[in-house]
């Protein structure tokens, strides 16, 4: 990996005050070992005119890949990034910032014994990297160096010129060019260069926080993307943290598979409502489908397909839920639920209410037999269609709960979401978005083959011509009186076709959403 | 038979009362009449027969209760709860070591001190006799005779073990020890621990145990041993007696027949179909029919109602059990049937009118005999070594062999879900859904089309007597064979259901066949275990991901590669040639690693680069439906190495299955291997047609980088040389590093070529891509993964000769544009000039080496040079016999892979080769690989000889199952 840095003079201020600057004699190149290989400095060109420092830094990738190994069975801790195959030697990383630290610690600093007015003047700067990672492509390398006075040039690196289809890669050919102080330009490009990065990477340095602090003092308190440098410089520790204690066992599976380990292990939603950023749909869905429990008389509730536990915590807080089972396919899922939810700090008359299990609907599961309720909130459209009648009979055939609460996304409404392209489904996962008619085909032609009466229910704002954007269907066994008050609203839902007696549940959704 | 096991047999009890011991002809599972779940409900007359809920019907069963005057043999059945009443010192514990094995008993006073540290601690009563039932439980439950050691005197302790019995669908027996007073408190005395005992507390025991006497029988004991004072305790022996339903003993050849309903007519005719010659009386009526060979025919039961002659096909049936021939179990219209002949008030209905009316022709004498035959029947029969069951309406595992009244109930009525279908008859349980036993189970009682396996569980009612067939099951061939009725004797009520119950479509398997910590037992390895965290990933890619099971028969198992060539590192090698250097994989480690384990002949595959896939091809889609049982429009699968589609579009897997359809129809495959589907191990290239995600994120990413970096990095380094600085090594190095990423960009772009659309137009969908089968792992019946390969290629390309053929004037590839399919000098040409039809198979190029021979192996490395000088990925090196076991038994690997220098750049990085980086990643680790890939082979097999045994799917998913979760053990990626 490689970048120059290049200043421009006269014969009075000769541009190779730069040496000066960074500490490294002109005519000799240096070399200095650092913690992933040796960093060398030198020059191309030096004269009053111009002066150009050269940082190559030369990683040694078999010693990369080994530095992380030697912990279970295979060695790797992390086969993704025990990858020989790895663009570390070549694309200017973290590790690069790393050697700038190393080798330009003074520089940084602005300290300069013998020229001590140097650093505080601002000089004309031209810096060129040649393959800079930049997640957010050129144009988050623009917003981030522009407000810094720089004039940017970023240009796309192509994939593969034999396979133009192929695209551009991830890395861009950076240069700025403007009047800046050099300890300033390097402190910039210390924080800069990891965010642009934003790699998982297996470096962690205890003290993160104080040395973005101190890199970014004078540029990063006004710097309008402030939020997107801390939150991406200081989340790859918490990516770290979390991905050590995490199970490989997807990765490998993936790899054995030539897949990318984020297109299997894909469970979990970083995106997704949270308690602290409420999705409004979400919020909806949820009073909606506690809304249809309730009018069940529901105790005993399975949240099949449970996730991270939005739905599991809502039904917590309401004691008519005597009994919650979160079931989802995915560890990673459970894992960021419990989590979620506290149940390790939860009172014992808490936790004893709710259960997190893995379970699968391709499967039957005679634990998921005798309950009250079950609710598949988002779930359907992430099942394969061939796979569908597996989890119709695991549910309807097998577990036989006495009310079933569907929702899913009516594909109709996607043409109101501004951001969402023509044709495209509300999610990378979901293998078929349905129409309100497709889905209460669907749904009618399951409760007729098990026993269940169905009545639907639009989820948030209702579009007269669109419909909704989450429909809801509830079924009901048939022949059971186990909630015999409402079952005669529940006759006259299953007459009217709209499906607009939605229980109340629902009828406050609408509100909310007006 | 047990025919003379059923002689009655007459007893006194205690009390000098002549007792019957009428429960032992047949009514052995109906130990206690009493019992709220065997009692007859009060309307049970008014509700159809068909509705099983408890009833389990026969003779007032009155236990026996014997009291020993003398040197006797107390009888006590080989499955029981026998429990000892006695009071404190009357000799239960010495009774008890006497005839029973030490881990048969379970003593209250050795609970007691395991919960207390003292054995005679009495307020720790309550969890010792937790943990004393618990055992007790955990016996029954596994089919062990228990006996209780406790004092047992008060009813409530009583109750508790008759119920334990029950719940594991077990006999208690009681056996009283009734020892004076004074012997029993000098037993007591001369105990250390127990010598302060009051002598109230044996007088107590004694009150308690004298009242208890009479009520024993009332209370669910089926047999009552009483043993009166020491001489008649020291002199007793018991003798452990087979269960009536345990006929394990008799191993056939069986011919089961399915519900008869008085078709006599349709029977007489299916005998003779099965070879049985029949024997009639004199007015012409056959009562006996033999098999030459000896065959037992196996009668399901409903042999009478609604049929036109109930008493003929009784009178043969019963001439059979008679003589020997036959066996027959109780349906639930012989159960109303006996119960109308011994005068009960029953409903006329569901054909029971017909069989009345008939029976009126027949004499007295014959209605007895069909009262009596009917009394004696047993629930359900065990035989065979315990590999086969027989009852009328099916049977859980939990219920083989056992005995009791629900047992009884389950085998003649099945089991309801309580609910009722459209036409008014009660839904019955899909209870062979969740059968996962070993043994099979043969049963009747719920008319279907036809008879299917489902589960290892079988029902041969296929309706004769509403116009279908009647059916039988030759044992152990498993073969079917039927007769069609001569009419519609009996118009049904409901239409019949169109599969058994429970074989309907879409029904998944269950998650206890795949979750948790596993051990699967394998053919080929023994038993195999999976851990907890590999099957929860695999069962988030299987559900999350895979294709349907029922496609899903295989999944292949990991490689292992070469062991790592030390050549260079002045280390031995086991081929010794200086030309290894610079190598990591090398052949001669494969050859040599080959002639260790004493395989003479291997084969060397060439290694596609593309990606593995596996395509279970069927003849049409009717034989997709029939023999794997998935829905219409589907005719196969082509899947990857975890069991995803390989096309998301469904219209792209069926044209290449169309493909390799046509070419095995051209090929003469379906007849020559005698089936109508073919499981082909492949590999699928381009390389980029399913990794282009990973190409771009890392493999063209890298190339990316690197192609970008170094013009900038080389040009500074030498101005900066210009200038006079010194950086000649550095300057080298750099230029070294240019190369060898050039060199691995090379590397993958040769596994990475446009197909289809993205070629130019007029060429077909399939254009580009390339299928490159190289093992027929099964057909119908059969798993062929022990076919020398040498054979298994040869059919292969007579596959692709087929193909060929079909497009006979292929040539030269239109395209010599960048990203176009490299064309090969050895393999044939791919493309059809003008745009037509591209093949679509691949041939698969080998050279048989033999390992023991210098000049072979030379021949072998030679040829692997030349195969991976010219880009390819490198060679498989495999046993020519496929299937090899080394002279200790050990399974051999299957095979070795020994990948080119350049492919190698793509695992091992850009750099690899130079010496200072090749030295240390010499240091590898091959163990736990070697490890996986047997595991994993051995799993494979096993699931391949599953599926041609015809097992239940869920055997087969089992064992592909844990091939999915071995594959995500930790082990070092790039091996």
């Amino acid at each position: 990996m490689f970048l120059t840095i290049t200043t421009t003079g006269s014969a009075d201020r000769p541009a190779t005050d730069l040496g000066y600057l960074l500490h490294k004699h002109p005519d000799n190149a240096q070399q200095f070992s650092t913690a992933y290989g040796t960093a060398y400095v030198l020059y191309p060109e030096a004269d009053a005119q111009r002066c150009t420092a050269a940082l190559l830094l030369e990683v040694d990738p078999v010693a990369l890949v080994r530095r992380g190994q030697g912990k279970g069975r295979g060695g790797t801790p992390d086969s993704a990034l025990g990858q020989y195959v790895n663009d570390r030697p070549y694309a200017a990383s973290s590790l690069l910032a790393v050697a700038l630290r190393t080798v330009f610690a003074s520089a940084m600093k602005g300290q300069c014994t013998a020229r001590p007015e140097l650093p505080g003047q601002p000089m004309p700067l031209r810096i060129e990297v040649p393959v800079l990672p930049a997640r957010g492509g050129a144009e988050l390398v623009q917003k981030l160096f522009e407000p810094l006075g720089w004039t940017v040039e970023a240009e796309p690196v192509p994939l593969d010129a034999t396979f133009p289809e192929w695209g551009d890669s991830r890395y861009v050919r950076l240069v700025l060019e403007g009047e800046c102080r050099l300890a300033e330009a390097l402190r910039q490009l210390y924080v800069l260069l990891p965010v642009l990065d934003d790699a998982k990477h297996y470096w962690i340095a205890p003290d993160e926080v104080d040395k973005l602090l101190r890199a970014g003092e004078g540029w990063l308190e006004d710097h309008p993307q402030q939020r997107v440098i801390v939150g991406r410089y200081l989340a790859r520790r918490a990516a770290l943290t979390r991905r050590a204690m995490e199970r490989l066992e997807l990765e490998r599976l993936a790899e054995s598979d030539d897949t990318d380990a984020e297109d299997i292990d894909n469970a979990v939603d970083e995106e997704v409502d949270t308690e602290e950023k409420p999705v409004p749909l979400a919020v909806q869905r949820r009073e909606a489908i506690l809304a249809e429990l309730r009018a069940a008389k529901a105790a005993r509730v399975l949240d099949l397909g449970c996730g991270q536990g939005q739905l599991v915590g809502a039904l917590l807080k309401d004691r008519q839920f005597t009994e919650i089972v979160g079931v989802d396919v995915s560890m990673r899922a459970l894992h960021e639920a419990r989590r979620r939810l506290r149940l390790e700090r939860m009172s014992e008359r808490q936790s004893a209410r709710v259960r997190l299990v893995q379970g699968s609907l391709a499967y039957t599961d005679s634990r998921l037999k005798g309950y009250d309720a079950a609710v598949l909130s988002e779930v359907v459209e992430h099942v394969d269609p061939a796979r569908l009648p597996a989890l119709e009979y695991a549910v309807f055939g097998a577990a036989r709960p006495r009310s079933v609460v569907v929702t899913t996304p009516n594909v109709e409404y996607n043409v109101r979401w501004k951001s969402l392209p023509a044709g495209q489904v509300r999610h990378a996962d979901h293998r078929f978005e349905w129409t309100r008619e497709e889905f209460r085909t669907w749904a009618r032609e399951v409760g007729a083959r098990h026993g269940y009466a169905v009545a639907f229910a639009p989820v948030g704002p209702e579009d007269p011509e669109v419909g909704p954007p989450t429909q809801l269907a509830h079924f009901r066994l048939e022949g059971d009186n186990g909630s015999a008050g409402s079952k005669e609203d529940r006759g006259s839902s299953n007459s009217n076709s709209n499906g607009s007696d939605s229980g109340s549940g629902a009828m406050r959704g609408k509100e909310a959403a007006a | 038979m047990t025919d003379d096991d059923r002689t009655g047999h007459e007893h006194q009890n205690g009390h000098g009362q002549e007792h019957e011991y009428e429960d032992r002809n047949g009514h052995e599972d109906n130990h206690h009449i009493k019992d709220g779940n065997v009692k007859q409900p009060p309307d049970e007359g008014r509700r159809n027969d068909q509705q099983g809920s408890g009833r389990a019907q026969g003779g007032e069963a009155r236990p026996q209760v014997r009291s020993e005057r003398a040197a006797r043999t107390l009888a006590v059945p080989d499955l029981s709860l026998v429990v000892l009443i006695g009071a404190t010192g009357s000799g239960k514990s010495t009774f008890a070591a006497r005839h029973f094995r030490p881990t048969e008993v379970l003593s209250s006073d050795f609970c007691r001190g395991l919960v207390s540290d003292d054995e005679n601690d009495q307020s720790a009563s309550s969890d010792a006799f937790d943990v004393l039932h618990y055992i007790a439980g955990k016996r029954l439950a596994a089919g062990r005779l228990t006996v209780i050691d406790a004092t047992n005197v008060q009813s409530e302790a009583r109750a508790q073990l008759v119920r334990l019995a029950r719940e594991h669908d077990v006999l208690p027996v009681a056996i009283v020890l009734d020892v004076p007073e004074q012997i029993c408190a000098a037993r007591n005395a001369a105990r250390a621990d127990r010598a302060g005992l009051p002598r109230r507390v044996i007088q107590r025991h004694q009150r308690e145990l004298r009242r208890s006497l009479r009520h024993l029988e009332r209370e669910g004991f089926r047999k009552v041993h009483l043993l009166r004072g020491p001489e008649e305790i020291d002199a007793a022996e018991i003798v452990t007696e087979r269960r009536f339903n345990d006929l394990r003993h008799l191993t056939g050849p069986f011919d089961i027949i399915g519900d008869i309903h008085g078709c006599r007519s349709e029977l007489e005719t299916l005998l003779g179909r099965l070879g049985y010659a029949l024997e009639r009386d004199a007015l012409g009526r056959p009562v006996d029919a033999v098999h030459p060979q000896g065959r037992t025919a196996v009668f399901v039961g409903d042999l009478v109602d609604r049929g036109p002659d109930s008493p003929g096909v009784l009178r043969l049936v019963m001439g059979m059990v008679k003589a020997g021939h036959a066996l027959c179990v109780p349906g639930n219209h012989e159960n109303k049937l006996g119960r109308y002949l011994k005068g009960r008030n029953v409903q006329h209905t569901h054909g029971l009118a017909e069989t009345i009316e008939q029976l009126e022709t027949e004499d007295d004498a014959f209605r007895a005999e069909v009262a009596a035959f009917l009394h004696g029947l047993v629930s359900h029969y065990v035989l065979d070594g315990g590999g086969l069951v027989v009852c009328h309406a099916g049977l859980p595992e939990k219920y083989h062999g056992r005995t009791s009244g629900r047992v009884r109930s389950f085998a003649l009525y099945g089991d309801t879900t309580g609910e009722t279908d459209e036409f008014g008859l009660p839904v019955r349980y899909p209870w062979a859904e969740e059968y996962r036993g070993r043994a099979a189970v043969v049963y009747g009682h719920t008319p279907t089309p036809r008879a299917n396996w489902l589960n290892n569980t079988i029902c041969l009612d296929t309706g004769c007597v509403f116009g279908g067939t009647m059916t039988a099951l030759r044992w152990p061939e498993r073969e079917l064979v039927d007769v069609p009725a001569e009419k519609v004797w009996y118009e049904p009520a409901k239409p019949l259901a169109a599969t058994a119950p429970g074989g309907a479509d879409g029904r998944p398997l269950d998650l206890g066949d795949v979750a948790g910590r596993r051990i699967v037992e394998t053919r080929h390895m023994g038993r195999l275990a999976v851990r907890e965290e590999n099957a929860a990933a695999a069962l988030e890619v299987m559900s999350r991901f895979a294709i349907d099971p029922r496609l899903l028969p295989y999944l292949p198992p990991t490689m292992a590669p070469c062991a790592t060539s030390r050549a260079g590192t002045g280390g031995e090698t086991a081929g010794g040639a200086a030309d290894e250097e610079g190598f990591l994989e090398h052949p001669a480690e494969a050859f040599a690693a080959y002639r260790a384990d004493g395989v003479r002949e291997v084969v060397c595959e060439e290694k596609h680069m593309g990606s593995r896939a596996v395509v279970l091809v069927c003849r049409d889609e009717s034989v997709a439906r029939e023999r794997f049982g998935v829905p219409g429009g589907v005719s196969g699968a082509l899947y990857t190495r975890t069991g995803r589609p390989f096309f998301d579009d469904p219209a792209t897997t069926e044209r290449i299955l169309h493909r390799v359809r046509e070419s095995a129809e051209r090929a003469g495959l379906w007849a020559e291997l005698e089936t109508d589907w073919l499981l082909l191990d492949a590999e699928l290239m381009p390389w980029s047609l399913k990794a282009t995600g990973l190409l771009r994120r890392q493999y063209a990413a890298v190339g990316a980088a690197s192609g970008a970096v170094f013009p900038g990095a080389l040009g500074a380094l030498e101005a900066a040389a210009a200038r006079g600085v010194e950086v000649t090594q550095l300057l080298g190095r750099q230029r070294e590093r240019a190369s060898d990423a050039a060199a691995f960009t090379e590397a993958y772009r040769r596994y990475c070529w446009r197909v289809g659309a993205e070629r130019p137009a007029g060429t077909d969908q399939l254009a580009g891509i390339r299928l490159a089968p190289f093992q027929i792992l099964a057909v119908q019946g059969r798993s062929l993964a022990g076919l020398p390969h040498t054979e298994q290629l040869a059919m292969i390309d007579r596959l692709i000769a087929a193909e060929a053929e079909a497009a006979p004037e292929s040539g030269a590839g239109p395209e010599a544009e960048a990203g176009a399919e490299p064309q090969d000098a050895l393999s044939a040409p791919a493309a059809v000039p003008g745009g037509g039809r591209t093949r679509l198979l691949a041939p698969t190029r080998r050279l048989v080496v033999d390992t023991e021979d210098e000049a072979s192996i030379a021949a072998g490395i030679a040829w692997w040079l030349d195969l991976t000088g010219e880009g390819g990925e490198g060679m498989v090196v495999k046993p020519l016999h496929a299937l090899v076991r080394g002279k200790d038994g050990r399974l051999i690997q299957p095979g070795i892979k020994c990948r080119g220098r350049e492919y190698l750049r793509i695992i091992y990085g850009p750099e690899y080769t130079r010496p200072e980086n090749l030295r240390r990643l010499r240091v590898r680790h091959l163990g736990h690989k070697r490890s996986l890939a047997l595991r994993e082979y051995a799993l494979g097999l096993e699931a391949l000889d599953r599926l041609a045994d015809g097992e239940p799917l869920w055997r087969v998913h089992e064992a592909v199952f844990a091939v999915l979760a071995l594959e995500s053990e930790p082990v070092d990626p790039r091996l």
